[in-house]
């Protein structure tokens, strides 16, 4: 599956390839397509809406917006199987709507109320679903690397035919606990799949001066003796396609494997993030915005294939805004959390009241 | 009650969890094949086998990070590190990650992971061989640690570690790796967050944990008899949760506190336990709170100075006189 640095394909937004006819997309459904779509949009529409609260002032912190790279969620986390698993680091809210966290906890979460997925605690970079196999969430840069190899080597161990997608930006590849991970997970045939979503600027410096190898990040995986890929991630059949080959490797065989998606984000590294203007022209996000967006390629193409027209998008589109404006309501009508509950959820057995939670101080504040 | 070394009461705690559960499996440089850097594994490998007995590449962070993962997914990660100097390099995946993971997820998430190996000074390994961070980690809420001084406390103080929900921090001791004592057979458990009082007396309240309860047990002995003065030792054994009632009982008793620590002096753990004396028990008190530290440098090589760098008996003496 490997392709050299050469062959990596030009971004034109059209591919030699006709990923629609693989065996993971073929027999898709006209109602899941049009899922794809309506789950593009819904990332779209709730990060809109929490970047007027942000603008508000309602929100305290980073708010690290996903937009433009919403086809990397949608067309990876839709793979996931029973005993698949996800983690992601900070950009997270897109891979949060997509396994199944809803608008509500997750805009709640972001104005810091006690309604909120992590009751306030987390934010928006710190989203989790354990009962929806998604483990964050993670504000460290590659931090969670090692982690996504861990949920798979906790895969492997139980004897569970399962992955785990790692996903981190391209500012994470020079981390050297994602190094670590790497070997690791080649030595040990540990079933991760990481996916690096390049939008091409770590915050603000670009992979030309980031990385020495300029051209694919990806292919550090030959110095693992890993199998790797890089992916038009504005082509959502593509995105699906390769994910699900790394990701059948990683079941049948418990392969590893790193996949490049590229992408590109609108915003800035976050919504704070004062250079965002001045590291790249307004006329480059543009153009992206014009020739590949995920979401206008994505409707075009259901389009063309006749399962879509402006009717039915706008149709999508309304209820996506419609969830997103009931999540800003229901979060600003939540309560914030009460002073009490900072010492919940630090210690288990503190939280459960067990004999093991009973012995001892545990806090210390007077 | 039978008498085997701190060594040994390691493995036969870490066996017997093996044993009990399936779903605990150790991990680490050299725990496997080699037997384990210090011989805390020796045998476990042969007896459990490569899916529960594991060897890793020098990836700290990697592998610890590793353990944090599997321990959110409801395994029990026993990691060695051949050292507890090599976790700075993992500290982001023990702090951020182990440490954090139920608060931030609001308390979806538990990580029942133990972190074990040796912490301590007075090897002549120079300073990147000899930290002792128990009071860095023991600033984090949400994890615990442990520092076990006696053969009984490290084998009771291991499992109750294992089967804690909780992130745990066990810190061991090379010095007392071939101390021998009694073991009580059988499941022996030690609850973490409960002092020891390891000797009792009138005079003075001797405060420690680790290795330098051996220390003040030494210096209790000799004021004992060159001085007439009844020293009470007390063992924390646990750093977080703090046994603080067993703390201020002595100090109560005894109304004069002399705290001994491995730790560096500035805000070691010696630091938080002077503090909730002054808080809590300023009245009962007869006399300033002394404390005897390792001298504040990095861990020097010279073996001739590095044991006075530790605390010593000789130390503790004069300041116990002091105050007397």
């Amino acid at each position: 599956m490997s392709v050299t640095r050469a062959e990596k394909p030009k971004k034109t937004g059209k591919n030699p390839v006709d990923y629609a006819k693989a065996p993971i997309n073929a027999d898709l459904t006209p109602e899941q397509k049009l899922g794809f779509l309506a789950d593009m949009l819904r990332i779209r529409r709730f990060e809109q809406a929490s970047l007027k609260l942000y603008q508000q002032g309602k929100m305290g912190g980073f708010l690290h917006l996903y937009i433009g790279q919403e086809s990397v969620a949608v067309g990876t986390l839709a793979l996931m199987g029973e005993n698949d698993h996800a983690i992601t680091a900070y950009r997270d809210h897109g891979h949060a709507l997509v396994v199944g966290m809803s608008m509500n906890e997750c805009m709640a979460e972001l104005l810091g109320k006690a309604t909120g997925c992590s009751k306030g605690k987390g934010g928006s970079m710190h989203f989790f679903a354990p009962d929806k196999n998604f483990w964050g969430g993670h504000g460290i840069v590659a931090g969670q690397t090692p982690l996504g190899l861990g949920i798979a080597f906790a895969l492997k161990y139980k004897g569970l035919k399962g992955c785990c997608l790692t996903y981190l930006g391209d500012g994470a590849v020079n981390q050297g606990v994602f190094h670590e991970s790497l070997n690791i997970a080649a030595l040990w045939d540990v079933p991760v799949v990481y996916i690096i979503e390049n939008n091409q600027y770590s915050m603000g410096t670009s992979l030309a001066r980031s990385s020495a190898i300029k051209s694919c990040l990806a292919e550090r995986a030959t110095g693992y003796d890993m199998d790797w890929d890089i992916v038009n991630g504005e082509n959502l059949y593509e995105v699906r396609a390769k994910t699900w080959d790394a990701m059948q490797r990683a079941h049948e065989k418990c392969r590893p494997a790193i996949l490049e998606i590229d992408t590109y984000r609108y915003y800035g590294h976050s919504v704070a993030d004062a250079n965002a203007k001045k590291y790249r022209k307004p006329e480059e996000i543009e153009f992206y915005k014009q020739n590949h967006d995920p979401i206008t390629l994505w409707e075009n193409r259901l389009k063309e294939e006749g399962i879509a027209d402006e009717a039915v998008i706008k149709k999508l589109d309304d209820a996506a805004k419609k969830e997103a404006a009931a999540s800003v309501q229901f979060a600003e009508d939540s309560p914030f959390p009460e002073l009490e509950s900072v010492f919940d959820d630090i210690y288990y057995e503190v939280d459960m009241g067990t004999e093991s939670g009973k012995t001892g101080r545990h806090f210390f504040n007077d | 009650m039978p008498v085997i070394t701190y060594r040994q009461a390691l493995n036969d705690a870490l066996a017997e969890e093996l044993e009990r559960d399936g779903n605990v499996f150790l991990m680490g440089e050299e725990v496997a094949e080699y037997n384990g850097a210090y011989k805390i594994t020796e045998g476990l490998w042969k007896r459990f086998g490569d899916k529960r007995v594991i060897d890793t590449p020098i990836s700290e962070a990697g592998f610890i990070g590793l353990g944090v993962g599997a321990a959110m997914m409801g395994l029990r990660p026993v990691m060695e590190l051949m050292f507890w100097s090599f976790a700075y390099v993992a500290y982001d995946q023990i702090i951020n990650n182990a440490g954090c993971v139920r608060y931030m997820s609001g308390g979806l998430i538990n990580c029942p992971l133990v972190i074990r190996g040796p912490a301590n000074g007075g090897t002549n390994v120079g300073a990147t061989h000899s930290h002792t961070p128990e009071n860095f980690l023991a600033n984090t809420p949400g994890l615990k640690v442990v520092c076990p001084a006696t053969p009984a406390d490290a084998k009771g103080l291991m499992k109750a570690a294992i089967r804690d929900n909780d992130p745990v921090c066990v810190m061991e001791n090379t010095l007392l790796y071939g101390d021998q004592g009694e073991v009580p057979e059988g499941d022996y458990v030690i609850p973490i967050g409960v002092a020891d009082v390891k000797r009792e007396g009138t005079d003075v309240s001797l405060i420690a944990h680790g290795r330098a309860v051996l220390t003040c047990l030494a210096a209790a002995h000799r004021l004992h008899e060159e001085f007439n003065i009844s020293a009470e030792v007390v063992d924390l054994r646990s750093i977080r949760p703090l046994d603080e009632q067993t703390v201020l009982d002595s100090v109560r008793k005894t109304h004069r506190a002399v705290l001994v620590d491995e730790n560096k002096p500035f805000c070691g753990v010696s630091s938080q336990i002077a503090t909730m004396i002054q808080e809590h028990a300023f009245d009962d008190l007869d006399a300033p709170v002394q404390r005897v530290c390792s001298l504040d440098a990095p861990a020097i090589y010279s073996p001739a100075l590095e044991t006075q760098q530790l605390p010593t008996a000789d130390r503790i003496i004069q300041k116990v006189l002091a105050i007397s």
